[in-house]
C-alpha cells in the first residue's frame, strides 16, 4: 500500500465524520477515564484499563463510558483514574492495580458507594 | 516501556493530545528483510521546526506550565536505536505528524511486540471520538481494521457497552489470527 498523506488523512477523517452521528446516542450513567499518559503507561495503565473492560463486559452493562486521558500532573500516583456518576463529584484513584480496580467498579460504579481509601482527593483536573 | 505496543499506545495517546482526529497505527514485520517498522501519522496539530528538534529531548515537553518532562519520543527512539533501527519524525505544522520506527527484526535487543491487540482495544474505546486505521502487516499478508467500518457494524451500540467491546475483542482476534 502506498504511503498515507495528510490529505488522504483528511478525507478518511471526513468520511468517518458522517459515521460519528450513529453511535454519539445513547446516555452515559458513570463514566470510568483511566490516565494514559507516559507515565501511567510505564505504572501499568493499559492493565487497568483491561481489567475495567472485562469487568464491563461481566457485568453486562451499557451506560458506562470507559475512556482515557493524558498524564493528570501525579506521576508517582499512576495507574490512577477517575469515576464519575451523573450529577456527583468525581473520584480520583490512585496507585490502581487490577484488584482495586475490579472493587472500585463493583462498589463505587455499579452500587455508587464512592471506596474513599483508594481515592487521592474529590474533584478533577482541568479538561482541554 | 517493556514493549513495543505499550509505545505505540503512548504515542498514539500523544497523537489524541495534539488533537488528532484521524490515526493511522501501521505495523510492518519483515523478518525476511530483518525489519520492524512501526508508523504512526496523525492529523494532529503538528510541530514547528523547534519544536521538532526537541522533541527527542527526555527533558522537552509542550507543558510549560506545568513543567512536566515528555519521554514518550527519547523512549522510542531509544527501543529503536538498541536493536540496529531509527527514529524519524516528520511533522507539518498544523497538518499532522508522522513517526516512523525501525527496527532489526531478528536483533537480540529488538523488544517484542507485546500485545497489540490491548493497544488497539485501549485506544479504540477510550477516544470514542477519534477514528483509527490500524494495520498490521506480517510477511506478504495484511490485516486491517478501521474504526469507522467496525462503528458501522456497531451500529447503535456503545463503543464501551458490554457488547461493544466485545464485539472490537472479537473482531481484532479474528483479524490478528488470520496473520499467523
Amino acid at each position: 500500500m502506498p504511503k498515507l498523506t495528510i490529505q488522504d488523512l483528511a478525507k478518511m477523517r471526513d468520511d468517518a465524520r458522517k459515521h460519528i452521528a450513529l453511535r454519539e446516542g445513547g446516555e452515559h450513567r458513570a463514566r470510568i477515564t483511566v490516565h494514559m499518559g507516559t507515565c501511567g503507561i510505564a505504572a501499568g495503565a493499559r492493565d487497568i484499563m483491561k481489567t475495567v473492560l472485562e469487568e464491563v463486559e461481566k457485568a453486562g452493562v451499557g451506560d458506562i463510558l470507559v475512556t482515557t486521558s493524558g498524564c493528570g500532573g501525579l506521576c508517582s500516583h499512576e495507574p490512577m483514574a477517575t469515576v464519575e456518576l451523573a450529577d456527583e463529584t468525581p473520584v480520583k484513584y490512585i496507585d490502581l492495580t487490577p484488584e482495586k480496580t475490579r472493587k472500585i467498579f463493583g462498589e463505587h460504579l455499579l452500587a455508587g458507594k464512592p471506596i474513599m481509601e483508594f481515592a487521592l482527593a474529590i474533584g478533577s483536573e482541568r479538561r482541554g | 516501556m517493556n514493549d513495543l505496543s505499550l509505545h505505540i499506545l503512548d504515542v498514539a495517546e500523544n497523537s489524541v493530545t495534539a488533537g488528532a482526529t484521524v490515526l493511522e497505527i501501521r505495523v510492518v514485520e519483515d523478518p525476511v528483510a530483518d525489519r520492524l517498522i512501526i508508523e504512526i501519522t496523525d492529523d494532529g496539530k503538528g510541530m514547528d521546526e523547534a519544536t521538532l528538534q526537541a522533541a527527542r529531548d527526555p527533558f522537552m515537553t509542550t507543558k510549560k506550565k506545568i513543567k512536566q518532562v515528555g519521554l514518550g519520543l527519547p523512549f522510542l527512539a531509544e527501543s529503536a536505536q538498541i536493536s540496529g533501527g531509527d527514529l524519524q519524525i516528520e511533522s507539518i505544522l498544523g497538518a499532522g505528524t508522522r513517526i516512523t520506527a525501525t527496527m532489526g527484526y531478528h536483533h537480540i535487543d529488538r523488544r517484542p511486540l507485546g500485545d497489540l491487540r490491548a493497544t488497539i482495544t485501549t485506544l479504540v474505546i477510550g477516544n470514542p471520538k477519534v477514528e483509527f486505521r490500524f494495520s498490521h502487516v506480517v510477511e506478504n499478508r495484511e490485516y486491517i481494521f478501521t474504526t469507522w467500518e467496525f462503528k458501522e457494524k456497531l451500529n447503535h451500540t456503545s463503543l464501551s457497552s458490554a457488547a461493544g467491546i466485545r464485539a472490537l475483542k472479537e473482531s481484532l482476534a479474528q483479524g490478528e489470527a488470520g496473520l499467523r
